[in-house]
């Protein structure tokens, strides 16, 4: 281990620290989260506040670019304090910030951020992320342009008023692990593999005694009411009434126990039916993945994702004869335990068998790429990827430059503005009040005296917009009313929200688990509600 | 410095009286903290008028003094979102902020309950948590109260305009509902407006499913999805302290009233209003017909309650209007008030002083609303 002195206590301290979370994305996650760099681009409160929330669960550096030279005394940023009165901002933020995980490592950079992008090109090469709040939009999108040219995924938060933005540029995202809510089990009664087969043929539920046959495995049962039913039907139940049907087959084996109860492991096979029925089939996402690595040639510069799609996709065309990999893991049963353990290793041993057919077709696809291997291959992580094969999820992502240049959805936005109940319009007034700041250098009512004339300014800077857009002036006063109201001010709860979310997405990019937004969120604290475009 | 009277009669949650607050000058070296600088953002919400302030609001700089005067909040856990809401609230103006919790701090507190260090491990969360506020955040005055909340009185919680919780214990949550119901008053036979304490709660996992606040006590509720990780908490935290800020501000409606939160694919929240449901028993204002007998006593009554298929109560509380006046019959919280009660279950319906067509609020765990019934008194 690294770390000095005495690392099994450490390391146990570690763990307890880190108990709840790494429930959520286990150990592999937790070390890709430590070897993350993030770089804030203004120390602003809803930038620390997403800091403090990767912080606190120990990202493994972070880097605050900040050139406020003092800070004036702004209180809804929690990570300021009265000691350090004249510090520059950023350097008092990420000492209180450090303050809470000593495991963290730190930079402040006192550099205005033009600078940095005129003179030093490769300064955001090291990062992981990059997250940015508070930015003119013309430097914006100088930043983004370095960054998607650079693949480094960039997070922009905006907290207006009670307004909250969360925009993810991220050129091709691709996850192995997306934790689907609901996940079906992968059973194979469809299509049993052989030694599945073999060990189901050799059960007889008639001659079996009570006891046996009320402790039979629920695999069992619809395995062989599935023979029964494919001999009068020629094949499975195929909709919601054949499945309706099968259930009153099932039953149909029920035997009434002794204490006229009923039989507890024909009861899930029956609740099962619905879940584990469904034909083995490849997700169209997952397809349309397959697909695209089947397209692709392999090179030394080929991600190792994409190496295992293709290794995956020639599984799919021969030796799984159309399905995915076994998954291996088979949901829990009332039965006794000898057979559930046996059943268990015959679906185990053939997820194994499946993996490894996989792990053999990456390295000779990563040894034909020549002397420089590009695919480490381990073993754990092509079982993890063969385990998660129906749940693969690729983002492709567009940049924020792409998207300012007017090749959002025309049409869309215009459905969108004239449903009253779509956020999208705050979207519309975020970009607006950009346009008024590089307009007059402030935002509209941000000066008391100025709010009215303001109004008049900013519904121009909203109607050009839409008219570039091809969009009537279809936006209500009320919006444009409300966004003078604001005047840029940064409402605590809705800057700590966006935080919030803000850092969740981080920690899903970095460690490649759950699923990010793509591309742009929209909160809306007035109705306490948000919605997600595709800009 | 300015001397103000509260303003307090457009306030939806107003306390009693006109408080004249007392001119408050800062001492000492840190004249940064004056009002224009420090809470710039803030009255920029509070000082203008805008299209989505609920109806009663009037923009005025008292309301920010309201706020940081007179509004005294309960935060009920120090924990996860506890914290956050402590830090939320006091970086709003809030600052009589309370908070209770019973328990010490542990080791693996430390990922997300950002106001405990190690040094602090084995003290009491709401200590510790408060004398951090009241440092980091000048002019705040969290009080801790290193306590179980059953060990307070009906005058303690009454003392508070708003009652915000991250509770994880169904017990104490029913426990806490139970209470705010107690103190509310009737006027010939309406419900004191003032006497209403607004609940806001940060729901987890564990609370799915169940919602037993009642006279709309519950102006939110936020279920969090995944659990146990810094920036789910945070987010749940904000939408509540965002939730207590419009109650306490009226400087934007309140969200209508039930919202849940899922990031794992994405981010999701799904909003909508959980009272109106028209064919809910529990919501509906129509009151159900009640059959008694003279000579039936009270606890009789709780049992049919409990075991009829149609209600299913657990724990009903039964408040009657008896001549305008609202006369508690039986609650099972706070202790102090359930003894005070506990002799009337041994009474009649006619000892009770129940008569036909005289109405009875059941409040129950199972229902978000009272639910009203008529007494039939069955001869």
């Amino acid at each position: 281990m690294e770390s000095s002195g005495t690392p099994s206590c450490e390391q146990s301290d570690k763990s307890k620290r880190y108990d709840r979370q790494l429930r959520l994305w286990g150990d592999h996650g937790q070390t890709s989260l430590e070897n993350g760099h993030v770089c804030l681009i203004n120390a602003s409160a809803a930038g620390t506040e997403t800091l403090k929330s990767l912080v606190l669960p120990g990202v493994g550096a972070v880097t605050i670019v900040d050139d406020a030279k003092k800070y004036t005394f702004s209180f809804h940023s929690f990570f300021v304090d009265s000691d350090s009165v004249g510090r520059p901002r950023g350097e008092v933020a990420l000492r209180l910030l450090l303050e809470l995980n000593l495991e963290v490592r730190g930079t402040f950079v006192d550099q205005p951020l033009q600078e940095i992008l005129d003179n030093q090109p490769d300064f955001f090469v090291p990062f992981t992320c990059v997250i940015v709040t508070c930015l003119p939009e013309c430097t914006l999108l100088m930043l983004s342009k370095v960054l998607w040219e650079a693949s480094i995924p960039l997070v922009v938060i905006r907290s207006y008023g009670m307004i909250g933005y969360i925009r993810v540029q991220i050129e091709e995202h691709a996850i192995v692990e997306s934790h689907p809510d609901n996940e079906m089990p992968d059973l194979r009664l469809d299509r049993p593999f052989s030694a599945l087969q073999k060990y189901m043929d050799s059960l007889d539920l008639d001659s079996m005694d009570s006891k046996e046959h009320s402790h039979v495995p629920y695999v069992v049962i619809l395995y062989k009411h599935l023979q029964i039913w494919n001999q009068q039907h020629g094949g499975p139940p195929k909709n919601y009434k054949e499945r309706k049907a099968f259930i009153e087959l099932c039953k149909t084996g029920m035997r009434e126990k002794e204490n006229s109860e009923i039989e507890e492991n024909f009861e899930e096979a029956v609740k099962a039916v619905n879940t584990s029925l469904l034909p083995t089939s490849i997700p169209s996402g997952v397809q349309s993945i397959l697909n695209e690595a089947a397209s692709i040639t392999p090179s030394p510069t080929t991600k190792p994702f994409w190496i295992m799609a293709r290794a995956l996709h020639e599984f799919v065309t021969s030796e799984g004869r159309g399905a995915l990999p076994v998954r291996g893991t088979i949901p829990d049963m009332t039965a006794d335990s000898e057979k559930y353990i046996k059943i268990q290793n015959l679906y185990r041993e053939q997820a194994a068998q499946d993996a490894d057919w996989v792990l053999r077709r990456v390295q000779e696809l990563s040894q034909q790429l020549g002397p420089r291997k590009i695919v480490t291959s381990l073993e754990s992580d092509i079982k993890n990827f063969c385990k998660n094969a129906h749940a693969l999820r690729v983002i492709k992502g567009k940049s924020i430059a792409e998207e300012y240049k007017g090749s959002i959805n025309l049409g869309e936005i215009g459905a969108h503005l004239e449903n009253p109940e779509s956020e999208l319009v705050w979207y519309v007034m975020l970009r607006a009040v950009d346009q008024f700041h590089s307009e007059f250098r402030a935002y509209p009512g941000y000066f008391q005296d100025q709010v009215e004339t303001d109004i008049v300014r900013l519904k121009v800077c909203v109607n050009r917009l839409l008219a570039d857009w091809g969009c009537g002036p279809i936006v209500k006063d009320d919006f444009i009313h409300e966004m003078c109201r604001y005047g840029a001010a940064e409402v605590h709860s809705v800057a700590a929200y966006i935080g919030g979310c803000a850092a969740h997405e981080v920690i899903k990019i970095i460690t490649s688990q759950y699923v990010p937004i793509n591309n742009t969120h929209i909160y809306n604290a007035i109705t306490a509600t948000s919605e997600t475009f595709m800009l | 410095m300015v001397a103000s009277s509260g303003g307090h009669h457009q306030w939806k949650l107003a306390v009693g009286t006109v408080v004249i607050i007392t001119v408050v000058i800062i001492s000492g070296k840190k004249s940064m903290m004056d009002w224009g600088e420090r809470w710039s953002e803030v009255r920029k919400l509070l000082e203008r008028p805008g299209p989505f302030t609920h109806p009663d609001f009037e923009p005025s700089p008292d309301t920010l003094k309201m706020l940081q005067e007179n509004m005294r909040v309960l935060v009920i856990g120090a924990g996860g979102l506890g914290c956050e809401l402590l830090k939320d609230l006091a970086l709003m103006g809030f600052r009589n902020l309370h908070v209770i919790d019973m328990d010490t701090i542990d080791l693996s507190n430390l990922n997300r309950q950002f106001l405990f260090r190690k040094k602090d491990i084995g003290r009491s969360k709401a200590e510790v948590a408060a004398e951090f506020i009241n440092r980091r955040i000048q002019g705040c005055q969290v009080v801790p109260y290193y306590s179980k909340i059953q060990d307070y009185d009906d005058d303690f919680y009454r003392s508070f305009h708003l009652v915000v919780s991250g509770l994880d214990s169904i017990v104490a949550r029913r426990w806490i509902n139970g209470m705010l119901l107690s103190l509310l008053c009737y006027e010939d036979g309406m419900l004191d407006q003032s006497s209403v304490i607004p609940l806001v709660d940060g729901g987890t996992e564990g609370f799915k499913g169940i919602s037993g606040v009642t006279y709309r006590l519950t102006q939110g509720v936020v279920k969090r999805i995944i659990p146990a990780v810094a920036s789910t908490n945070a987010v749940i935290a904000a939408a509540c302290a965002t939730e207590v800020f419009k109650l306490a501000t009226s400087a934007c409606t309140p969200m209508n009233n039930y919202c849940v939160f899922n990031d794992s694919d994405g981010i999701y929240t799904y909003t909508y209003e959980q009272e109106k449901k028209e064919d809910c028993v529990a919501c509906s204002q129509v009151p159900q017909e009640l059959l008694v007998q003279l000579t039936e006593k009270l606890q009789d009554v709780i049992s049919r309650l409990k075991d009829s298929l149609q209600y299913q109560m657990k724990s009903p509380g039964l408040q009657a209007m008896i001549d305008g006046r609202t006369k508690s019959l039986y609650l099972h919280s706070p202790a102090s008030i359930e003894e005070r009660l506990r002799p009337n279950l041994k009474k009649t319906i006619e000892e009770l002083g129940l008569r036909d067509g005289m109405e009875i609020a059941v409040a129950d765990v199972t229902s978000p609303t009272t639910v009203l019934f008529k007494v039939k008194i069955q001869t």
